[in-house]
Order: structure tokens, then sequence, then C-alpha cells
């Protein structure tokens, strides 16, 4: 396609100014016009079609059955399983964040500042990062096995009974949290060494001149300029927490003990939207998902800029 | 070793000064350090080596306790099982068309809307972009209902369309190149290919196209990653066997009443192969990319 358009083109070498600016405009409508179709269809359209489905009782057949105007929010305020997953999403993405950002920040400071040839272990680090979710997190629940799991033999070590880690949402919560550590705590530590790498070394030479022993440029230097990168990275790691679906709902499905599943929010937009039909509903919860993720973006914006 | 050289260093690096004495007076901190970053190491990849192990064990070693960690007679059985217990093949397929089909949509939809972003001005164009970075920032779970809607309107429901609608397009992509094209795509060479006579199709085809040929690359395993890995959608858009993904079925297959994890492991590693490939052999493009872009 591209070719015959290009033969029509090859007109006279002599172009005149509005020629040439005909044929730019030419190609961007046609080039742009089916992407913009594209993505109006699957994305900008959907977008506000959620935030006016919110908007409305949805039944079987009609989704738009019943305006109802703010009703679904105000109901959301004294759903109990919203509550909870609203909670658990939360305590999901500050443990995630607290746990990642620290050792992705620990890991980053020794692999930058004590080790030489620290390719081997940003590799190995990163390394579940790239891996899709599903299988990891199958081998994640066969290691979390109440009876034969590899954690469980680690803990008969130290003469602790068998565990079942993820039978119960206050224990199987935390072992997702750690499993969710340990995917994305590469890719933190990346980021962040990449920060490093970006300081002009200036700054720790002149604190070093100046007397500072190696932790104390690490605390007072590296650490303060990383500020915006940190920030970053905890924006980046809490916004995927929040949107975490699939390691729960593989590593709990049909596990946990009946009606006590891990309650969490795209869970219920899930449950609520495709079991129950209750798609007004479901919009309304994906909206407060929205605006979580909205606010989280927007403060990182706020401090990059007054920190720059 | 190290402790050898160790106490050779410490001497002679007391009386002297400068980065270099500096640096091996560390030593002693290096080696617990490394210490640390091995067993840090040990445990990220024991997932791996876990499913790896547990894939050639036979049944009745899968379920023995304590466990091997090596597999005493291991067998490619669960292998062959996996392929037995459902349409693994088939949905092996599923997953490579929409992956494949999606990645090249990706790459070239993100390259001729990156590169007019990059180059054209018109009026009302920046507009267009700033729109498109506004919502690449909205996660996709939040419109996955309006999007199901919507195919299901279309009578995309339980077709290879209705899986890869959602990433026919990529948001980051489209940023990604345009960045590319304002850094490094040299404007005299269109405007000298203009005054040649090429055509405008002609310069992005033949000039712009292969000039961002690593940008690309880049994009294009990002996308194979992220594609590959999809499981929300996937989910929600099929309703028979046959337009199941990998990922689908396995997740599928452990929730049997009695689950198998030998073959479940065996097939959690044909899963994770692809991936594993492109990561063993592009690994310093697939960090340096992430590193520069901050792509998620």
């Amino acid at each position: 396609m591209a070719r015959s358009f290009s033969s029509r083109k090859e007109g006279p070498a002599h172009l005149g100014g509005s020629t040439l600016q005909r044929q730019k405009l030419l190609f961007v409508f046609v080039g742009l016009t089916p992407i913009l179709l594209i993505y109006g269809v699957v994305r900008i359209w959907p977008i506000i079609r959620t935030f006016s489905l919110s908007l409305f009782d949805s039944d079987l057949v009609k989704p738009e059955a019943k305006f109802v105007g703010f009703q679904n929010y105000t109901d959301l305020l004294s759903d109990d399983s919203f509550k909870t997953a609203f909670i658990n999403t939360s305590l999901f993405a500050l443990g995630t964040v607290v746990a990642s950002l620290t050792l992705g920040l620990a890991l980053a400071l020794i692999l930058t500042q004590f080790i030489r040839r620290s390719g081997i272990y940003q590799l190995v680090y990163f390394l579940p990062f790239v891996m899709p979710i599903v299988p990891v997190a199958i081998v994640w629940r066969w290691i979390y096995d109440p009876s034969y799991g590899l954690l469980n033999l680690f803990l008969s070590w130290f003469g602790i009974p068998k565990q079942a880690f993820l039978l119960y949402p206050e224990t199987g919560l935390w072992a997702i949290v750690a499993m969710n550590v340990w995917k994305v705590v590469g890719y933190n530590m990346v980021i962040l060494i990449v920060g490093i790498r970006n300081i002009p070394l200036l700054y720790s030479e002149a604190a070093a001149i100046d007397g500072a022993g190696r932790f104390g440029v690490l605390r007072y230097i590296t650490v303060p300029l990383l500020k915006p990168v940190i920030l970053f990275v905890l924006v980046v790691t809490t916004i995927g927490a929040y949107n975490v679906f699939t390691s729960v709902y593989v590593m709990t499905q049909s596990t946990t003990a009946s009606g006590n599943d891990i309650k969490i929010l795209v869970g219920e937009i899930v449950l609520n939207g495709f079991r129950y039909s209750k798609m007004g509903y479901a919009s309304s919860e994906a909206v407060i998902l929205f605006v979580v993720v909205m606010l989280l973006t927007l403060i990182q914006f706020r401090f990059v800029r007054s920190d720059t | 070793m190290s402790m050898l050289e160790f106490k050779k260093v410490k001497p002679d690096s007391l009386g002297t000064f400068g980065r270099n004495t500096q640096f091996r007076r560390e030593l002693w901190w290096r080696i617990p350090l490394h210490l640390i970053l091995i067993i840090g190491a040990g445990l990220m990849l024991l997932p791996f080596f876990w499913m790896f192990a547990t894939s050639f064990k036979p049944p009745t070693e899968v379920v023995a306790w304590p466990p091997n960690f090596i597999p005493e007679n291991p067998t490619l059985g669960n292998y062959g099982k996996v392929f037995e217990l459902m349409p693994f093949a088939r949905y092996f397929f599923n997953s490579l068309v929409i992956t494949l089909t999606c990645m090249g949509t990706i790459c070239l939809t993100s390259s001729l809307a990156g590169y007019i972003f990059a180059i054209f001005k018109f009026p009302g164009i920046n507009i267009i972009f700033i729109i498109i970075l506004a919502t690449a920032i909205v996660p996709f779970e939040t419109y996955m209902i309006p999007l199901y809607l919507l195919m299901k309107e279309f009578k995309a429901i339980d077709t290879y369309q209705g899986l890869m609608a959602p990433n026919l397009i990529m948001s980051f992509g489209i940023f990604f190149m345009r960045q590319n094209y304002i850094a490094f795509l040299p404007e005299e060479l269109l405007d000298a290919a203009r005054i040649d006579g090429a055509g405008e199709w002609k310069i992005y085809w033949r000039i712009v196209l292969p000039l961002s040929s690593s940008a690309l690359a880049a994009l294009a395993i990002y996308a194979f990653i992220s594609v590959w890995g999809a499981f929300i959608w996937p989910l929600l858009i099929t309703n028979s066997s046959d337009m199941k993904t990998v990922e689908l079925a396995l997740a599928g297959f452990q929730t049997a009443y009695t689950v198998e994890y030998g073959p479940l492991m065996a097939g959690s590693v044909i899963c994770l192969l692809p991936i594993l490939i492109i990561f063993i052999l592009l690994r310093r493009q697939i960090i340096e990319s992430v590193a520069i872009t901050g792509m998620k």
C-alpha cells in the first residue's frame, strides 16, 4: 500500500512550497486517521464511557438500564466488600512499595558504590520483572503449598510446622506481597542505578574533599539528589500495585477457605461487572481506581517540579 | 582466596592515599556484600529453578516429602502430558498469533504516529498528542468494562480480533518513538529526499523506518513481553476453550480438582521459554532500554 502511494507522488522534481505542504498534509491525514480511529475506539471512548456508565444501574441486557446519578458511589460507601478490597489493595501497595523500594535502593547503592562489575547481579535481579506473571504466580503458589511447598521445607529446618500461607487473607495477602516484591525489585533497582549514575561525580567529590566519608556522601549527597528518581519509582510501583489482579487471582483461586478470598479492587470490578453483571456499579469502582492512580501521578508531577 | 588477598592488601593500603587505596581498603567490605548479593541472587533464581526441577520430576517425586532439589529420575513425561491433558499446542499457537500480530501493529502504529508527532507541524497535532499522553496513564483495568461492551457490540467476543483489540496500539510506544525521532532523525535528510522527488510514504518506508530500527527493536521486545504476559483481558473476552491463551490455560488447569503440578510446571516452563530466550539473547538491550525510558 505504501508503495503505490509513493510511486504516485514521484512527480516533478521542482516542487512548489504549497504542493509540498499539501503532500505533507495528505501524509499526516492518511497516516494518522486510522491510528486515531483505533485509539479512539479502544481507549478514549471506553475511558469516557467508564465515567458515564458509573452513573447507571445496569441489568443483564442493558448496561445503561436506569440513570441513578451518584447512587453507585454512595452505595460503595456502605459496601463492606469494597471497603475490604480498598484496604487490602492499599496494604498490598504499601507493603510492596516499602519493601521493594528499600531493597531496590539498597541494591542500587551497593551495586554502584561498593561493587565493580555488577552486571551479572543486575541481570539476575532484573530477570523476574520481565517474566510473564501467570507461570510465575503458579510456581510461587507451589512454593507456598501447604503440604509439599518449598517454603515449608525451609521452615521445617527451623522446626516450624507446615503452614497454609494462602488459605487466609491475613497471611495470603502478605505472601503475595512477598512475591510481588521479588518481581518488581529488579525494576526499581535498574531505574535507581540510572538515577545514581546521572548524579554528577563533582558533588560527591566535593563532599569527599570537605571530609565526608563514604556513608556521609551517600547520606547527604547521593540519596537527596536521588529524590526525584525515588519518587518516580515510588509512584510507578504504587500504581502497579493498585492494579494488582492476576497474581492474586492465580494464587488464591480455589485454595482459600470459602468466602475467605482476598478481596482487591480489580477483583471487585471483575466480580461485580462480569459475574453479577452490575456493570454500572463496577464502573464506579473503576472510577475510584482511576482517581487513586490520578492522584498518585499528580503528586509525582508536583514534587518533581518543586524539586527541580 | 579472597581472605589471602585481604591480608596482603591491608597493611600497604594504610600507608598510602588515593582512589585505588580506598578501593582496596574496602575490599573486606565487599566480601560479605558479595555473599549477601549471591544469596539474594539465589533467591531470585530459586522459583525458576524450582519450576524447571519440578517439570522434570515423575509424579511420585513431585509430592515427595522432603522434596528433592534435583530430580532423581528426570523424565520428559510431564511435557508430553501437558499436550495430552489439554490442547496446549492450540493455546500456544493462539498466544503466538496474538502476540506477534499485536507486536507488528504496535511497532507500525507507534513509529508512524511517533514520526508524525515528531516532525510534522500542523495546527492541532500537538493537542492530539497531548490527549494521547494524558490517556496513557489511565490503567487498562479502569476501562475494560466499556471495552468489553464494545467488543460485544462488534461481535468480537471470543475472537482473535477481540483478544487483540486493546493491544493494537500502545500510547507508550507512540511516545517512545516520537522521542526517538526528535533526538535522532536528521530533518535535512528528509528535505533532501523531498527535493529528490521522493514521496512522503517512500520517505517513511525507506528512510525513517530503517533509521529507527534499533528503537523499533526495543519496542518490539517490550510489546512482545507485555502482550505475551497479558491475562485479565483474555480472561474476560474468551468463552470457548479454543480461544484460550497459554496463560489462561495454565491458570485454568491449576484449578482442576486434582492439580498435577508436574505437567503444570512443564506448561509454565513452555510459557516462560519464549521470554527467557529473548531475555538471554538481548539482556543488555532490554535492561538499557528500560533504564533509558523507564518503561513499565
